[in-house]
């Protein structure tokens, strides 16, 4: 059985990683081939770039090379796909080359999309690459004071960043001594500051004691160049400095081979299929799942994609739902930290922030590479 | 998971958004991106198990100048069906 992955991130390496040792025995003896095709020789760990944007962690530390992160069985090529011929089980990639499949998963994730909303590309910054998140660092250690404007689009990966960059810079200037001459005014889409109900009631007591600005449904229509930003419900907020969290989408070549509306392709919530196909399987940020775009989703989905590929070779059919488990760590600013955690039937119910937490998540800023190799 | 139905004998398309069970984003964040790719005049079905979207969605609905549709309630799920206005 030939299994391709298409995208070498966060899904896609344990997705390979968990085949590689599920499926040992038969890879040795060529009853299995795994292949991943990706589109860089090098894995970022992007929860990273927040640091990064803050000075507090150099580029080079983000990456790993990708072919040191996965199992020597696994079949490695620098090669992004460009034509997804699902009807033939086939792909073809830039250098021309074509890659049949048995089984597909696409893991291609996602991007941040500020180019969406007029003006917001051109006056704002945000974290979200490494150009981007070393763009933002010059402009916070130059920022000498004023008002500090945070404004989140709609999907944007990772549910955390719009509080955490808050925290983190709350921080940043009152170290540097400015705390007294920044104001914060936090914007949120929905009617409270967070999408999970008890982490908006925690951080709205704590946004109160720091003196943050709050303006609830408030979903970005146009920036002008004054980084005044006018919201499609009719207010306007007035930046010195403006993060944004902007609005993502999926990658152009899901946009560009119709697999889905905006890159993000439809997905069985349980099965990970792609509706309508059954030998095709969606991880991580591409699905249109209406759940977190995170790591932990990514990993957890990879894992129950992983034991339904294996199963099908040892068992001949599949064997587990992917229960719609989300793992989240929330910095919360002066060195704590919470998680939420949660799935399709269980709700989240985080814990009051502390210091534990925080170096926990500090320690897994190096696991994430022991997580990526399916170790962890 | 979006999925498009046709409503009937009227021909524009009415678009399911099954938020049941979700958290994070959570049912209106999801109305919210879906609205943006709808075209004036669409409509869109929201499912969702958490009774707050009940008040959430036409808060947001009203404060935006959208329009409400209906709501119904099917055993533990809501449907929310909204109108794209503007
Ligand atoms: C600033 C920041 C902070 C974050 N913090 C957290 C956090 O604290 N916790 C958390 O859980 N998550 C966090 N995330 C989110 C997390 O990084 C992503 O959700 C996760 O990486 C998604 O995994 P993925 O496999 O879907 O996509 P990715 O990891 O983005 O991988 C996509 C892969 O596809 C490849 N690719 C793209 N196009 C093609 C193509 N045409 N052909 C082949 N390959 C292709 C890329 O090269 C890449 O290897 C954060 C993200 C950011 C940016």
């Amino acid at each position: 059985m030939k299994i391709l992955i298409v995208g070498g991130g966060m899904g896609g390496t344990i997705v390979a990683n968990n085949l590689a040792r599920r499926l040992e025995s038969e890879l040795r003896s060529g009853k299995a081939q795994v292949t991943m095709l990706s589109a860089s020789d090098q894995h970022m760990y992007q929860p990273g770039l927040l640091y990064t944007s803050i000075g507090r962690m150099a580029p080079d530390e983000l990456y790993r090379d990708q072919r040191s992160l996965l199992e020597p069985e696994v079949e490695f090529h620098v090669d992004p796909v460009v034509t997804f011929d699902l009807d033939n089980n086939q792909v073809v990639t830039k250098s021309g080359k074509t890659h049949s499949y048995d089984q597909l998963v696409i893991a291609t994730g996602s991007r941040a999309a500020p180019e969406t909303i007029p003006g917001l590309a051109e006056n704002s910054v945000n974290c979200y690459t490494e150009a981007a998140a070393l763009e933002m660092l010059r402009q916070v250690r130059d920022f000498k004071g004023g008002t500090v404007g945070i404004v989140v689009g709609v999907p944007h990966k990772c549910p955390m960043i719009p509080l955490e960059v808050t925290f983190v810079l709350h921080d940043y200037f009152k170290e540097k001594g400015i705390a007294d001459k920044v104001q914060f005014q936090y914007t949120y889409p929905i009617g409270r500051i967070h999408a999970l109900a008890p982490v908006a009631e925690w951080a709205t007591g704590e946004f109160a004691r720091l003196g943050i600005n709050t303006t609830t449904l408030f979903n970005m229509k146009e920036v002008d160049g004054n980084k005044i930003v006018h919201s499609e419900e009719g207010e306007t907020v007035d930046a010195d400095l403006l993060i944004a969290v902007p609005p993502h989408r999926g990658m152009q070549v899901i946009e560009d081979n119709n697999l889905g509306g905006n890159g993000f392709i439809p997905t069985d919530r349980h099965s990970l299929k792609m509706d309508g196909r059954d030998n095709v399987y969606i991880v991580g940020d591409t699905t249109n799942l209406p759940i977190s775009k995170a790591g932990s989703t990514a990993h957890f989905e990879a894992e129950a994609v992983a034991e339904n590929l294996a199963a099908l070779i040892k068992f001949g059919t599949s064997v587990r739902d992917y229960d719609g488990k989300v793992f989240c760590f929330i910095e919360a600013g002066k060195e704590r930290a919470t998680y939420a955690m949660f799935d399709y039937n269980n709700p989240p119910n985080p814990k009051a922030p502390n210091k534990a937490v925080h170096w926990f998540k500090m320690a897994y800023n190096q696991l994430y590479w022991a997580s990526a190799r399916g170790l962890l | 998971m979006l999925e498009l139905l046709s409503k009937g004998n009227i021909m524009s398309e009415r678009k399911i958004i099954d938020a049941r069970g979700t958290y994070c984003p959570g049912p209106l964040m999801e109305l919210i991106a879906a609205m943006k790719q709808a075209e004036i005049g669409d409509e869109l079905e929201i499912l969702s198990t958490d009774e707050g979207s009940v008040n959430d969605v036409p808060e947001w609905i009203n404060k935006v100048g959208h329009d409400m549709v209906e709501t119904t309630q099917e055993g533990d799920v809501w449907h929310i069906i909204v109108r794209k206005a503007k």
